[in-house]
């Protein structure tokens, strides 16, 4: 693909501008929340026969590099990888420099989510081999997207944004690489077991399904069968093995940490509070929350709360952690759906438990599906780097517009029933509640509330949130209230940085349309 | 030329942190020059959003300072503006300039004073050179801060935690929370009142007070400053007995003076003085503490029990919190913020309690309406001293939002 061309900009329903066209596609600019209606049917792979593989089931082939180019790797095709491997992932990178020994040009890499250690891919672009990547980006391959030197636009979809991009036929994945914790020679593949052990491999399965190949790769091979499978080996072409697909130090941690900043705690203190003074928090609720260090402490927290009220929850969803499995240990939960696994105690349980059940982005998120599970969830605890007095979000860009974070499950789970960001008020000296987004991810009329230190936001829009907690003594107070403290507290408003005026990215909304554009930076 | 760079070299002051690790502090470099204006370089993790405010900042400061001719280097980690006057400040300063001259940030509306005998259950540590700690310090609900100048201060440190403390005493809102700051034993702390007391903090805490004398010179001193800044906002003292001499000074100590309206224990010197090993019931220090309660008492002041160090332990914490109430103390100090919740339930009376003394309160008034001398309850009679806690229960207990 050439480098970017001159792309005509249009402003979307959001009041932001984002591009016509990207990568040679028409795109469809944000309509506005459940406005785009989508028509038509499915994308769908070719018709294959079982005449063509082998009837003892055997598909191994010696390494990457034959099974890509029996796959017919070509310039130009899409190469799809996933991330339950985390930043510990060998297999992505592994399938990349293998195209590039064939001379492959003008790849386009459609990762789940790409990881710092990922940053070879960097060599890559450089080189011609990959044009550019569709997948979270952060890190280094953010700097390298924000500074303008991938040749092509980055796109940035949520988790059920990229199942809903296959099956609707926005991204053609030419060849999947799954990576596999344990598999048969059939290509069944299972994540709960072997030494590179990961819980769900729920990212990789649309890639499974639509995709016009797929190659599994593994460095623990099983005699047929492979039991659980989550990947049906009726969908794999070739099965490679490998001494090791991921550095198990970076897969899963040992114990992800409870934040020890007491003003994180605060946060997190709220928000269990907030949900036990909203009755949000009853027998038969639901919530999910992340694995970062205000969400882990926040299940602490509703978890002693649950106890002294006598309060079970019917389901929980993860990215499961220890404090979730001790959840469902204790009987403080009926299941775990989970999305992915993120420590060792994760994958213990789900290997173990039949009550720890694998989803994936097809269940959980996926918008133009008959439903998904995000909806049903009565209580989501999000992150954020920014939040506007309309509780617009932003989830992927620094204020200076560098990519920092993926979508990930964010905007799916903006679904809630309830939905809560556990924000700091600013962080250093850098507001977080701010005039305007750099980069808008979640439109504000999805997002509930806003727990800060300095106090909690409800969305005048949720009134019935608002009158379930009166009588409560919590510190209720408005966005701006809060906004006008934290620029006294800082000296002021701060600068609005210079963004460039050439768009280097784009981040979709869950049902395709384009919400907002990433400019680049310096 | 080569001893005019020493020269100049001598002269160089510096102060602050940065770092990767370092938040919401600033390292200030300032290099006097004969000639060439200010030249201000500017390094900062926030420089796209503050740095022009960061540079007409240090402009300003530099101008009150008097410097003209310097080469400011400014490494930010994100620190607050009060944090920015502070840090060029104390460069300055030990750059051999600007003495006597104070860069104050602009005041804050004050609250009313405190109370001599207003609720002191929980005062929270705050190192005073860590100036992300000061910033959210009183969300987390303590009845008071302490801005610590003492052993949270490293030696070399002392200046400029005092000029940091100064400007927070002035920009920062520590909300409801009473203002404590911990100045360093006499005579280096008489240098510490000079930089806090114009800022009117609540109270001071005297650490290692051995004598009434050392109270007294801490009175005066104080008076002293007051006088010349024109201040009445009465300033409490707190002094922290920690040694076996204050132990056994402790009445002489608690009654030296009008201005002191707590005494507290400090633990950790205690048991090193003694030589012993703390231990989880205390049995070393009960002497101590009994008797810092009873001279309290006897000097018609608030007990205040020591601080409680194992972070992690909150059973423990329970455990001496519920212990110490009942020996008297009025509350205690936290080094966490965690630690503040359970101090406060502790601390707090029973519902038993607070039923008994409201079926108290309610004889004595019903005893008065009828002009009888004597309040009985049931087959009790009930003496005056009874009635008289019974209301400071009722009165603690409706400060604390336990009464329905």
């Amino acid at each position: 693909m050439a480098i970017l061309e001159e792309t005509k900009l249009t402003r979307n329903t959001a009041g932001r501008m984002v591009p016509e066209m990207v990568n040679g596609r028409r795109q469809v600019p944000y309509l506005g929340v459940g406005k785009n209606r989508p028509a038509g049917n499915q994308a769908g792979p070719p018709i294959r026969t079982a005449d063509d593989y082998p009837a003892d089931g055997d598909k191994r082939v010696v390494d990457l590099e034959t099974a890509l180019r029996k796959c017919g790797l070509r310039d130009g095709m899409v190469i799809s990888s996933h991330h339950h491997l985390r930043d510990g992932d060998r297999v992505a990178l592994m399938a990349l420099e293998a195209a590039a020994r064939i001379g492959i040009k003008d790849l386009v890499w459609f990762p789940s989510a790409s990881f710092p250690s990922q940053k070879r891919a960097i060599d890559l672009m450089d080189s011609g081999v990959i044009d550019h990547i569709e997948g979270s980006m952060n890190g280094p391959l953010g700097d390298y997207c924000t500074q303008g030197k991938m040749r092509g636009m980055g796109i940035l979809r949520s988790h059920g944004g990229r199942w809903q991009a296959i099956q609707d036929s926005e991204v053609h994945i030419d060849i999947a690489v799954i990576a596999a914790p344990t598999a048969d020679p059939f290509g069944n593949c299972d994540g709960s077991r072997g030494k590179s052990a990961c819980g769900s491999l729920g990212f990789a399965l649309a890639d499974s399904t639509y995709a016009d190949h797929v190659i599994a790769v593994t460095d623990n091979l099983v005699s047929f069968p492979c039991v659980p499978w989550q990947i049906q080996g009726n969908h794999v072409d070739y099965v490679v093995t490998v001494d090791s697909i991921g550095d198990s130090s970076k897969i899963v941690s040992g114990t992800m940490q409870i934040t020890r900043s007491p003003d994180r705690l605060r946060i997190a203190e709220l928000v269990a509070l907030f949900l036990r003074d909203a009755g949000i928090m009853r027998n038969g609720f639901s919530f999910q929350a992340g694995a970062g260090g205000i969400a882990l402490a926040f299940v602490g927290y509703l978890k002693r709360m649950m106890k002294e009220a006598g309060v079970k929850a019917r389901f929980v969803r993860g990215g499961s952690t220890k404090y979730l499995v001790e959840l469902l240990e204790e009987g403080l939960t009926d299941y775990i759906l989970d999305g992915q696994t993120f420590d060792l105690d994760g994958v213990r349980s789900i290997a173990s438990n039949s009550r720890h059940v694998a989803t994936s982005p097809f269940t959980s998120y996926n918008y133009h599906g008959k439903g998904n599970f995000a909806s049903m969830v009565d209580a989501v605890v999000l992150g954020a780097t920014e939040v506007d007095a309309n509780f617009n979000a932003n989830v992927v860009t620094h204020s200076d517009g560098r990519l920092l974070h993926g979508i990930g499950g964010w905007q799916n789970c903006l679904a809630a029933g309830c939905t809560i960001l556990a924000v700091p008020s600013f962080r250093d000296r850098m507001p977080v509640i701010v005039d305007e987004v750099t980069t808008l991810c979640g439109p504000g009329e999805l997002i509930d509330v806003v727990v800060t230190e300095r106090g909690i936001a409800i969305n005048p829009r949720r009134q019935d949130l608002i009158d379930a907690v009166k009588g409560s003594r919590l510190p209720f107070r408005s966005l701006p209230e809060i906004k006008a403290e934290v620029e006294r507290i800082c000296g002021g408003k701060p600068q609005r940085p210079k963004r460039g005026d050439r768009p280097v990215a784009i981040v979709k909304w869950v049902d395709g349309t384009v919400l907002d554009s990433v400019w680049q930076v310096g | 030329m080569s001893s005019r760079i020493e020269a100049a070299a001598k002269h160089v002051g510096e102060a602050g942190h940065s770092g990767q690790e370092i938040r919401s502090d600033v390292q200030v470099l300032i290099e006097p020059r004969q000639l060439g204006g200010i030249d201000i370089e500017l390094e900062s993790r926030v420089k796209p959003y503050y740095g022009d405010a960061i540079r007409r900042q240090a402009e300003d400061v530099l101008e009150s300072l008097g410097l003209r001719h310097a080469r400011v280097v400014i490494h930010d980690e994100g620190a607050l503006p009060f944090v920015i006057a502070a840090r060029i400040e104390s460069a300055a300063r030990r750059a051999g300039l600007g003495e006597g001259t104070r860069v104050l940030p602009n005041r804050l509306s004050s609250l009313a004073p405190s109370a001599r005998d207003r609720m002191r259950r929980s005062r929270l540590y705050v190192p005073g050179n860590e100036p992300k700690y000061f910033i959210n310090a009183a969300l987390h609900g303590a009845d008071a801060i302490i801005l610590d100048l003492e052993d949270s201060v490293h030696p070399d440190e002392k200046d400029a935690a005092r000029v940091l403390v100064r400007n927070a005493l002035r920009a920062v809102d520590f909300l409801r929370c009473e203002r404590m700051v911990r100045i360093n034993q006499l005579p280096l702390g008489l240098k510490d009142l000079e930089e806090i007391v114009p800022e009117s903090p609540d109270l001071i805490l005297l650490p290692k007070v051995e004598t009434s004398r050392q109270v007294l010179d801490a009175v005066e001193k104080m008076a002293e400053i007051k006088a010349i800044f024109g201040i009445t906002r009465r300033t409490w003292l707190m002094p922290i007995l920690e040694s076996a001499l204050g132990i056994e000074k402790a009445y002489e100590i608690a009654s030296a003076s009008d201005e002191v309206a707590a005494l507290t224990f400090g633990l950790e010197d205690y048991t090193a003085d003694l030589g012993v090993v703390k231990t989880a019931t205390g049995a070393e220090s009960l002497f101590a503490r009994q008797r810092v309660v009873n001279a309290a008492h006897a000097a018609g002041i608030q007990a205040i029990d020591s601080v409680f160090g194992d972070v992690g332990d909150v059973d423990a914490l329970r455990t001496w919190a519920v212990n110490s109430r009942a020996m008297g103390f009025e509350g205690m100090g936290c080094v966490h913020p965690s630690q503040i919740t359970v101090i406060h339930e502790a601390f707090a009376p029973t519902a038993a309690e607070i039923e008994q003394a409201r079926k108290i309160v309610a004889a004595y008034n019903e005893a008065q309406e009828k002009g009888l001398g004597v309040v009985s309850l049931g087959s009790k009679m009930i003496d005056a001293p009874v009635v008289q806690r019974a209301r400071k229960l009722m009165a603690q207990a409706e400060a604390m939002q336990l009464l329905k």
